[in-house]
């Protein structure tokens, strides 16, 4: 795959951006071997006549798009009392909007055959439209009606917070789901990466509509705004398409300031429920994205955690001793912290096996390094399969998004492997002591109490 | 609801590609326009090869299916189809042990491979150029695999492991395995493509080298490419790496025992601590794309579209909107069965609710489509539903490549997958009202109910009741 930028389309921006064109145009082809002009992957971008900005991939091959976008901004700003606020917002966008009732709005999206659906993470509130080229404006309007005037009906927020009790419940019987919870709150305690993103009952049952609305306006603005389009569409429409849809937002966001988060240090708890299987997370600090060892980071947990059947987790805890069917670790960062994290879930009577190999894996790769073999083998795994990650539209847009979100160009493919390339067992080394330092783990363990492991304090 | 389909490693993104490959699958597979996609030959040795061209990206998505899956085990080893599965990623004469997937891994590929009823598949995504090489080494494991005992037993943990995760952790999925087992009488597909624990517990290094000499063989196989090659450039590295691999002329499964007609509607349920809300479930035993009458299975695929497929179905629309007796409902039409298809109904009680009155409002729902039908706007709305997810699916190389080679493991032609939405679009009214009066039958019935039990609720002595009968 030859990936180039081409700036582009309103003569202003082309007028900027040539200089770029022709160093992006050399750099590409580092990125394949196979590269031929004919599978030139071309993000433009994108300035709508009325100022929203947008990244494109024009492909014409199939007679669907995909619109992806997110706002900054996320469950971190569920007010105290009131977490929970951007999940129940996730599942109220296809619940009535403008004239249209819930039953309405869902009968239009299905017969325009329309996909939306939306996400919350910690930092980030995420939409993903997608629609077939017949039907385009009309999808549009729908998306925009969405977005600018969700209704919020009473019978539908009640409907809608019934099945958000319900998914507590559920989860609260779930042993991994259980883990992932109480290690959040042990890791980041009050602090808004500590909440609970799904709410409790308590809190979900004082959310109203004014809550919601409040968090729409407060959120959905074009300067927290950050949008991809792949698909069956050129630069002229998708410009038209942005100003339909996000053009009557807000300029400004007003977010809530989220202050730095800091890790807990290393503890252990054990939360006792009666399963047949228990499940353990683990984690401890990371670096920034933006932070210059991060790329070093990265490959050093592919081959501890990340990269499956290669990864010496894998290798010491199923491979070699039968212990999980699952064992994991990866890299989480955030903007307000930077976490590794990972999991394992084994029988009751082998967790504090398990848990021991895994610590005992953190430290050997503290203590020790990788070797130079596990070292080139992660980084030509990295490298090698970049290209899969952009072998349909769907998953380009997901990519680029993700740039946007963290405030890449799109230069950053082209340089991406040249960044895992140029990372050194000098580096490895030094990085690996203390982004696996055993004593930094915040560990969690949901499980019997009859044979928790020794290790682990009630909690 | 569990799938029927188990893989070797799991990861969300894995799980997320297979639900959705399940998704199409069950919309079966086809193309919207009329020219055809993809082209097949097939080797001297009997090994079927299909070329899905997609240019987008210099990758390939290479995949081999077995025609056989756990409802081909013998009796008393159930799981061995999975188990072998995993222990083909062991060793052979040119690949050292454990080391398949790391030297796919050192080549920038991603592999894995999954188990079904009916099928077996392993694959890898990897630039273009690597092709040859992992051609190369799935040769070699079809016929010349080694196993040692002590890697076997270890393997043996960890799928007992992953049985621990992916059944006696979540109730629905025990409820789910209790309900298959009721629901057929005769036929496997009543034993959970996993195995039951007690069986796995006793599989041996012999079971699993007998089923792979049983199964494992070019005739048995389909070799499918999606991405950036043509079929001018498969043919010859096919002709070259699976050619050269001698025929089995016994290899191929044998019919399964059939299930006589349902004359009972069926009932179990489980109680579990664990279970969240009481819920509300219902499997019927139907025809699939394989067994129905022409346009028949097209028509079950539409009809559950309309009664239980998301927030405008009928279901949805009568519990959860308007009677408010669920907080969540919906189902749908399985249907790539080789033997048979299912149909799928779930409700979740509101608080509150009881399960009877969930059950007569669901009934109230089927009777209505089976004395009534659809109307022609849901038939219409349905039918450009399919249409339209199939265009999206197209978007995916690799769920490009699980449909065609899904369908043709069951053997299916190309000409049949490509030609379903025309099957679709040709579904009438009175098809489905019939294929509703016909199937929605309670004797071909299994209910099942699962309800909290909030005597060993969470208080950490009493034991959890994961394996109860009902």
């Amino acid at each position: 795959m030859l990936i180039s930028t081409r700036f582009a389309v309103t003569t202003r921006a082309l007028a900027r951006a040539a200089p770029q064109l022709a160093a992006a145009v050399v750099a590409v082809v580092a990125l394949s071997t196979l590269s031929r002009p004919a599978d030139a992957m071309q993000i433009q971008t994108v300035k709508s006549p009325g100022g929203i900005e947008a990244w494109l991939v024009e492909e014409h091959g199939n007679p669907a798009m995909a619109l992806k976008f997110s706002f900054e901004g996320g469950s971190g700003q569920d007010p105290d009392g009131k977490e929970g606020l951007a999940n129940f917002m996730t599942a109220m966008m296809d619940e009535g909007a403008g004239d249209l009732t819930a039953e309405q709005f869902q009968d239009r999206m299905e017969s325009l055959a329309m996909r939306m659906n939306y996400d919350d993470s910690k930092d980030g509130y995420y939409g993903n439209f997608e629609t077939l080229t017949v039907n385009r404006d009309k999808s549009a309007e729908l998306l925009k009606l969405a977005i600018t005037k969700p209704r919020f009906d009473a019978d539908a927020m009640e409907r809608i917070r019934k099945q958000l009790n319900a998914g507590l419940v559920y989860a609260a019987r779930d042993p991994e789901k259980a883990a992932s919870k109480a290690w959040n709150i042990t890791a980041y305690g009050t602090h808004p990466y500590g909440r609970p993103a799904q709410g409790t009952e308590a809190t979900i049952a004082k959310i109203a509509s004014a809550d919601l609305e409040s968090f729409r306006k407060k959120t959905f603005a074009k300067s927290n705004l950050r949008v991809v389009a792949v698909g069956d569409i050129n630069a002229t429409d998708l410009g038209k398409l942005l100003d339909t849809v996000f053009g009557s937002l807000p300029d400004k966001a007003e977010l809530t300031p989220v202050t730095p988060a800091k890790m807990a240090a290393g503890t252990e708890q054990f939360i006792d429920m009666d399963v047949p299987q228990s499940v353990a997370v683990f984690g401890s600090p990371a670096m920034a994205r933006k932070d210059p060892d991060f790329m070093t980071g990265f490959v050093l947990n592919q081959l501890v955690g990340g990269g499956g059947f290669a990864s010496r987790l894998m290798e010491e805890v199923r491979e070699k001793r039968g212990l999980a069917y699952s064992v994991y670790s990866y890299i989480l960062p955030m903007r307000q912290t930077s976490m590794l994290t990972g999991g394992v879930a084994t029988k009751t009577t082998a967790m504090a096996e398990s848990l021991s190999v895994i610590k005992s894996e953190f430290k050997r790769i503290a203590d020790e390094g990788p070797s130079e073999d596990e070292l080139k083998n992660a980084k030509s795994y990295l490298t090698g399969s970049y290209a899969l990650r952009f072998d349909s539209n769907s998953k380009i847009a997901s990519q680029l998004l993700g740039l946007k979100e963290e405030g890449f160009g799109t230069d950053y493919i082209e340089n991406r492997n040249k960044l895992i390339d140029a990372v050194t067992m000098a580096d490895a080394k030094r990085v690996a002591k203390t982004l696996f330092d055993p004593k930094n783990l915040v560990i969690t363990t949901v499980g019997k109490t009859a044979v928790a492991p020794a290790a682990g304090s009630k909690g | 609801m569990t799938l029927a389909l188990i893989c070797r490693k799991s990861t969300q993104s894995m799980m997320a590609t297979l639900m959705l490959a399940m998704t199409s699958l069950s919309s079966s597979a086809i193309s919207v326009r009329a020219e055809a996609r993809a082209s097949e030959f097939k080797l001297a040795n009997g090994m079927q090869v299909v070329v899905i061209p997609d240019h987008r990206a210099p990758v390939v998505t290479h995949m081999v299916w077995y025609r056989v899956g756990a409802a081909d085990e013998p009796k008393g080893v159930s799981g061995i189809a999975h188990f072998l599965e995993h222990l083909m990623f062991k060793s052979t004469d040119k690949i050292p042990m454990g080391e398949f997937s790391k030297i796919v891994a050192k080549l920038g590929g991603q592999d894995n491979a999954f188990t079904g009823h009916d099928i077996t598949s392993y694959f890898q995504r990897i630039s273009k150029d690597r092709l040859p090489t992992v051609m190369e080494m799935e040769a070699d494991r079809m016929v010349n695999l080694r196993l040692t005992e002590k890697e076997v037993l270890t393997e043996r943990d960890v799928i007992l492991e992953e049985r621990r995760s992916r059944i006696e952790n979540n109730p629905s999925a025990i409820l789910s395995e209790q309900m298959d087992a009721a629901l057929y009488y005769s036929h496997s597909y009543g034993i959970p493509v996993i195995g039951w624990e007690h069986e796995i517990a006793t599989l041996t290094p012999e079971n699993a080298i007998s089923f792979y000499k049983r199964f494992y063989a070019p005739n048995n196989a389909i070799l499918v490419i999606a991405g950036d090659v043509t079929m001018d450039e498969v043919k010859p590295l096919a002709e070259k790496i699976y050619g050269s691999i001698p025929p089995n002329p016994k290899a191929g499964r044998d019919a399964r025992p059939q299930d006589p007609p349902g004359r009972s509607a069926r009932r179990l349920e489980i109680k579990d601590a664990r279970a969240g809300n009481a819920s509300f479930h219902r499997d019927y035993s139907v025809p699939s794309y394989s067994t129905a009458k022409p346009g028949e299975a097209e028509a079950l695929d539409l009809l559950m579209k309309i009664a239980a497929d998301g927030s405008t179905s009928r279901l949805y629309k009568k519990l959860v909107v308007e009677n408010q007796l669920a907080s969540s409902a919906g189902g749908g039409y399985e249907g790539s069965g080789l033997d048979s298809a299912k149909i799928s109904l779930y409700a979740v009680a509101a608080d509150g609710v009881g399960l009877d009155k969930v059950e007569a409002a669901v009934d109230g729902v089927l009777t209505d489509l089976a004395k009534n039908g659809v109307t022609a706007a849901e038939l219409e709305r349905a039918k450009n539903s399919y249409l339209a997810e199939y265009i999206y699916d197209n978007d995916n190389q690799a769920n490009l490549a699980r449909r065609y080679g899904w369908s043709l493991a069951l053997g299916r032609s190309i000409a049949q997958i490509e030609g379903w939405p025309d099957a679709i679009s040709k579904v009438s009214l009175d098809g489905v009202k019939a294929a509703a009066n016909q199937y929605l039958d309670l004797r071909r019935s299994v209910t099942g109910l699962l309800l909290p039990d909030a005597q060993t609720n969470g208080n950490g002595v009493a034991q959890v009741p994961t394996k109860s009968r009902s």
